[in-house]
């Protein structure tokens, strides 16, 4: 994904009283109100505000508001470091809580809306909010002069106080917060040298965590509101079927079901609990009309995909030429066909959101969106209700990997025509059980890669031939540069290099997953290039770096790896070792994976090493989760999952006993180092995602003499 | 009518006897620290201790917990639990902390039987509860240190 920067909206730099609504709109009609918003209950009050991003409340609590969604990348911890840091605030009277919905003010820089999405949540905010900390500290210095009678230059600010040594004067933010909300903000906040932060590069726990230890942490699911009826949907199990008809006689019959209506994505049943919800919608009978469906097995979808190589695709890079470079003299040649399934992400919590109208028509939702503004849109168009009368109420997410993140909100679009078709007088939480989840589409797209590789007579790679067809994540009708990123932009000197891109048409929505299209191309470019190199008879990790040239930031993380895990040296017997380094999402990531032959047949990992290079490390105990959390992540997707689409598109994977996810002991040892750096910081939510597949890939290899060419790996170690 | 305590408290629940304890907890108790995940005892979201034991409360039936004592997240209580829950917040265990909750009841009901696990029972008391975050490193490294500090 390619990072634009826009332009920060002049709006977040007005001090500007109309802003806060961020806290204001706790509906009384709610048991819990303190949790709404994810506001914690000791930053209630009054709160001053210092422009869009930060308030102060008299009991010296600051509240940073937060545009991105907290899904467990911890970007309210790193948000509210960076303002505590420039504010230099104590950072136990930190507080974040979620912005409202606002395109504009709370835009993501690097989407141009408001968004959360692509590991972007504190590069794009990095300068923005170190400047929004440095100005409400300009404010509250201004405010100290002014009450105090002294000039600004002679006051300091340290760990929350401001103090004037001279005169011996000092006070908390509290009690100065509602003079410095009124004072001019400084045009261009001057901000700390880096060898000066105190908070940035420390570890710390996340503001979230003892509230998420306790049971306390309130998500979508957990709303409650006066009278609120439940709805499940009943969909259907091929995409694209909608509904002939339907009996709802003995679904009506339920104790506690309320109502049944027919909506464009299925048959809604409303409860006024969940288990009638769900009791009733399993008494449904329902005739689908397929003949919109889609009806291709996952096997026929492939064997299309590669027909598709017969014709000319979109070229991603064509460097050299590859032709003549395949036709050398005593050349050895590769070939390989790969095969990458559909994916859902599965997060904890399946999709969800409560909407209520209230008495003046206006509507509230509740609910965890990574594009809350286009989920306002969607609520606007299917209720026909104007955008300027509806809240989006962000509330913590449940994980989402990507599955929160739709333009046009699907989802939303769904619920809305749930709450709309029962009449909107009660309020509605429509939820999803996991069977919607992971029958419900939105996938990592099917891809299919074919590979040629040629290494000339003195064992140099002299040629890579790649094309990639799969569903364009972005509906383009020309390249889709998701579908390539990693391959087309290979940071290894290979003289010809051909990679070009296919898009295919199929009746299964696409979407983007934990790490976009690396979670395909990194394995592709990453296992292939191992075999070249055993073929030529070279090591993987000095072949590598022979490759990587003057590409320091990926030979820092490489270096650093095989340091780490004594690449060369002894590995338990049994094991074996495999390597791969990657980039996504401008942060460099390098992995070695440690892998026996289990009892079953089924690959082992038992250790897994990280290096990683992602800038200035803002919270190194959040990265290191991140990375942590990426490799189990990756792990448990390359080891079992697929969703398959069997005879007549039927969609066969409904829960987590088919879908598997890693469990805890499957979860490898993983050691995680980060590079030190003075460079702006990137992202950590996707990049440790790409190497795991093809490092455990490498190993396998290794120990079975078998290339993997199709995932999950579990299909393989079972035949 | 089915009579059970909840959290130390007696509790009565008159509606369909099917009702899964977990939608129980939920919407009538309006208790929502225990989650939902799967509804079919695969990701122990929803674990619950029923008479001391961990049970998936997704697949109990309200009918089976006549005369049990039902303790959630919010009513645990002893020596294993706080310790657990400081070794949690120590290390900063959770990220997007949905599964959070089965995971310490767990953790609390592994430490009540087991004071000094290794890490096979680890494995053998956790395998149920689902992380797709993938916190699992940490749990294990918690659960170790709950134990370290119970030791004295």
């Amino acid at each position: 994904m390619t990072i634009h920067q826009f332009a920060p909206s002049r709006r977040a730099f007005l001090a500007g009283a109309g802003l806060v609504i961020g806290v204001a709109l706790a509906p009384r009609v709610f048991a819990a109100t303190s949790s709404l918003n994810g506001v914690p209950a000791d930053a209630q009050g009054q709160q001053y505000p210092f422009q869009a991003f930060v308030r102060i409340a008299p009991d010296d609590t600051v509240t940073v508001l937060a545009k991105h969604i907290e899904m467990g990348q911890g970007p309210y911890t790193g948000l509210a470091t960076i303002v505590a840091e420039e504010l230099d605030a104590d950072w136990s009277q930190m507080r974040a809580a979620a912005a409202p919905a606002d395109d504009d003010v709370y835009k993501n820089l690097a989407f141009g809306i408001q968004g959360t999405g692509g590991s972007t949540s504190i590069a794009n905010s990095y300068e923005q909010l170190r400047k929004a900390g440095a100005t409400a500290r300009a404010m509250l210095v201004a405010a100290a002069a002014e009450e105090w009678g002294v000039p600004a230059a002679e006051i300091t600010v340290s760990a929350g106080r401001i103090s004037h040594a001279a005169s011996g004067k000092t006070s908390g933010f509290g009690a100065l917060a509602a003079k410095a909300a009124t004072m001019t903000p400084p045009a261009e906040p001057v901000l700390k040298d880096p060898r000066d932060f105190v908070l940035i590069g420390k570890d710390r726990p996340k503001l979230d965590t003892v509230a998420k230890s306790t049971g306390k942490a309130i998500f979508t699911l957990d709303i409650h509101a006066d009278d609120m009826l439940i709805a499940t949907v009943a969909h259907p199990d091929r995409f694209g079927a909608t509904v002939a008809s339907v009996d709802d006689t003995a679904a009506k019959a339920v104790p506690g079901v309320v109502d049944v209506k027919v909506v464009p994505q299925g048959v809604a049943v409303y409860a006024d609990n969940t288990f009638a919800a769900l009791k009733g919608r399993a008494a449904l009978k329902i005739d689908w009309d397929l003949s919109k469906a889609e009806q291709r097995s996952s096997e026929k979808i492939a064997e299309d995909y590669r027909s598709l190589f017969a014709k000319d695709g979109f070229k991603a890079a064509d460097k050299g030429d590859v032709e003549a470079a395949f036709k050398g003299d005593g050349v050895t040649r590769i070939e390989a066909d790969m095969l990458f399934p559909f994916l859902a992400h599965a997060p904890m919590e399946p999709l969800d959101a409560v909407l209520v109208r209230r008495e003046d028509g206006s509507i509230d939702s509740y609910n965890g969106a990574q594009f809350p503004g286009q989920d306002k849109q969607a609520i606007s168009e299917v209720l026909g209700v104007d955008q300027s009368q509806i809240r989006i109420n962000m509330q913590l997410a449940g994980g989402s990997f990507g599955r929160r993140a739709q333009f046009g909100s699907p989802y939303m679009r769904e619920a809305a025509e749930v709450f709309k078709a029962s009449g909107m007088a009660r309020p509605v939480k429509h939820m999803w059980t996991r069977e919607d989840d992971i029958r419900g589409g939105f996938y990592r797209p099917l891809y299919v890669h074919r590979i040629r590789g040629a290494i000339d007579k003195a064992g140099e790679i002299v040629a890579w031939d790649h094309v990639i067809a799969g569903q364009s994540i972005m509906k383009k009708l020309e390249l889709d540069e998701s579908s390539v990123e990693g391959a087309s932009d290979m940071p290894y000197a290979i003289p010809n290099l051909r990679v070009f891109g296919y898009n295919t048409e199929v009746g299964v929505p696409a979407l983007w997953w934990r790490s976009v299209g690396h979670t395909h191309t990194g394995f592709a470019v990453e296992t292939f290039l191992d075999e070249l190199l055993q073929k030529a008879g070279k090591d993987a990790v000095e072949g590598r770096i022979a490759l990587l040239k003057d590409q320091n930031r990926h030979l820092g993380v490489l270096k650093k790896v095989a340091e780490m895990a004594d690449w060369g040296g002894p590995v338990p017997e049994g094991r074996q070792r495999g390597v791969a380094v990657h980039k996504s999402f401008n942060t460099y990531v390098a992995e070695i994976a440690e892998v026996s032959v289990d009892e079953l047949g089924a690959p082992k990992v038992h250790k897994v090493w990280c290096a990683v290079d992602c800038g200035v490390a803002l919270n190194p105990n959040v990265i290191k989760a991140q990375l942590e959390g990426g490799v189990g992540y990756g792990l448990g997707a390359i080891l079992f999952d697929q969703v398959e689409l069997g005879e007549g598109g039927k969609i066969i994977q409904s829960n987590f006993h088919d879908y598997r996810s890693l469990r805890i002991n499957e979860m490898p040892h993983v050691e995680v180092a980060i590079i030190p750096s003075t460079e702006a910081p990137t992202g950590v939510g996707e990049p440790g995602v790409p190497p795991i597949g093809p490092a455990v890939a490498n190993a396998w290899r290794q120990l079975t003499g078998a290339p993997v060419r199709r995932l999950p790996l579990v299909n393989i170690a079972v035949s | 009518m089915v009579t059970f305590t909840l959290n130390g408290e007696e509790r009565r629940f008159d509606g369909d006897p099917e009702t899964p304890l977990l939608w129980v907890i939920r919407d009538f108790e309006k208790l929502t620290g225990t989650k939902y995940g799967c509804g079919v005892a695969q990701c122990g979201a929803c674990t619950v201790h029923l008479d001391g034991m961990t049970r998936r409360s997704c697949v109990t039936p309200i009918s089976m917990v006549e005369g049990s004592e039902v303790v959630t997240i919010e009513g645990i209580q002893g020596a294993e639990a706080e310790a657990v829950q400081k070794a949690w917040v120590a290390i900063d265990v959770p990220q997007c902390g949905y599964c959070q909750s089965g995971q310490i009841m767990s953790a609390v009901a592994l430490l009540q039987t087991t004071p000094k696990p290794t890490d096979a029972d680890i494995d053998g008391a956790m395998a149920g509860n689902i992380c797709r975050c993938a916190t699992y490193q940490r749990i294990r490294q918690a659960i170790h240190d709950a134990a370290d500090t119970m030791e004295g």
